[in-house]
């Protein structure tokens, strides 16, 4: 079988779509901080509110290690 | 992001785009990034007005309609534009306060503006035929390294060499320091990357999403009442999503003020 086409832009994409993988990682820990949000603040609702704020910058870290893969897969993609 | 500047370029291959053009949608759903010229013409000088300046421009102007028509009354019962705009100054106010201490309302004005930027430029984006500024990364990447240099030349002006101890964590037994040292400077210089791309990937990808499920409703016809069921619940996240990045642009900057005016934890 024949395969046409640019052999080291197959690789990028290829890799790209292996970078996203890194995504549900992401995708883990802000379900982590957040659950376990819910469950403390289930316990004491009197202290939920003081510590949303928390809550999103515990949100935000967890993120960017998954920003990081998707940037990868970007560069991949565009950046070569 | 290397995207296409013109929308239609003839003859352009695939290997340059990157992304396949031959798929069975008749809606792109990286098309809505383009940044055009607004009056025709196909070369995009820096002076040239564009749709990406148009947008920002009409945030802008958004914006401060808002918080001068609502605090021209001053009424002791607010008209609803009042308590909006109100409502609005008080959140970004405790915000600062709760995270950054009382020395960060220095810095409320520069804070203010960029959580009403940003909040706006994204919800200006999800109107239809409507340009999300924010989804470029050139744009959030401006924003961030201004927040970045501000607030790390803040720091190093208030608190001179005593700035360094932000990576020199005191509380770590001290064979781990070093360690800890290096770990800490790293993530300190790639906070600007984080940052902007945090903003820009969540709007960029939340957009392409209901754009693609735009796709399936077009090529399905009439008969498409999942799609549409579909955009209509994403669109619904992508309200929530655009208030929530938002925020959490605005609080990282907080947090980062904190860092920077009170650098020994």
């Amino acid at each position: 079988m024949a395969v046409e086409g640019d052999l080291v832009q197959m690789g990028a994409l290829i890799g790209a779509g292996l970078a996203c993988t890194g995504m549900g990682g992401a995708a883990v820990g802000v379900g982590h901080v957040v659950g376990n949000y819910l469950s403390g603040a289930l316990r004491n609702p009197a202290a939920a509110g003081g510590q949303t704020a928390t809550m999103f910058i515990g949100i935000a870290f967890a993120e960017a290690l998954g920003i990081f893969s998707f940037l990868i897969a970007l560069l991949l993609m565009y950046a070569q | 992001m290397k995207r296409p500047i013109r929308p239609k370029i003839e003859g352009c291959n695939v290997a340059e785009h990157g992304t396949e053009e031959a798929s069975g949608f008749n809606i792109h759903p990286m098309e809505q990034f383009e940044i055009h010229p607004l009056f025709g013409g196909d070369t995009l000088n820096w002076y040239t007005p564009s749709n990406t300046a148009l947008w920002m421009g009409l945030a802008i102007v958004a914006v401060i309609l808002l918080l001068v028509m609502g605090s021209r009354g001053r009424a002791l019962v607010p008209s609803r534009t009042q308590s909006i705009a109100e409502i609005l100054y008080g959140f970004t106010h405790s915000m600062i306060e709760d995270i950054a201490g009382k020395e960060g309302l220095k810095y409320f004005p520069i804070i203010m503006t960029l959580f009403m930027f940003i909040l706006f430029t994204n919800v200006l984006g999800l109107w239809p035929y409507g340009f999300t500024v924010t989804s470029h990364i050139a744009v959030t990447g401006v924003l961030a390294i201004g927040v970045f240099l501000s607030v790390t030349l803040l720091g190093i002006f208030r608190n001179g060499t005593k700035f360094l101890k932000l990576f020199w964590i005191s509380e770590a037994p001290l064979a781990l320091r070093p360690v800890l040292a290096i770990i800490e400077i790293i993530s300190y210089f790639v906070r600007p990357v984080s940052h902007s791309i945090r903003l820009g990937g969540n709007m960029m990808a939340g957009h392409a999403v209901i754009k693609v499920f735009a796709g399936f409703a077009g090529a399905m016809g009439l008969g498409a009442v999942a799609p549409i069921l579909a955009i209509t619940a994403v669109y619904g996240l992508e309200s929530l999503v655009v208030v929530i990045q938002a925020y959490v642009f605005t609080i990282l900057t907080c947090v980062y003020l904190n860092d920077a005016l009170h650098p020994g934890h």
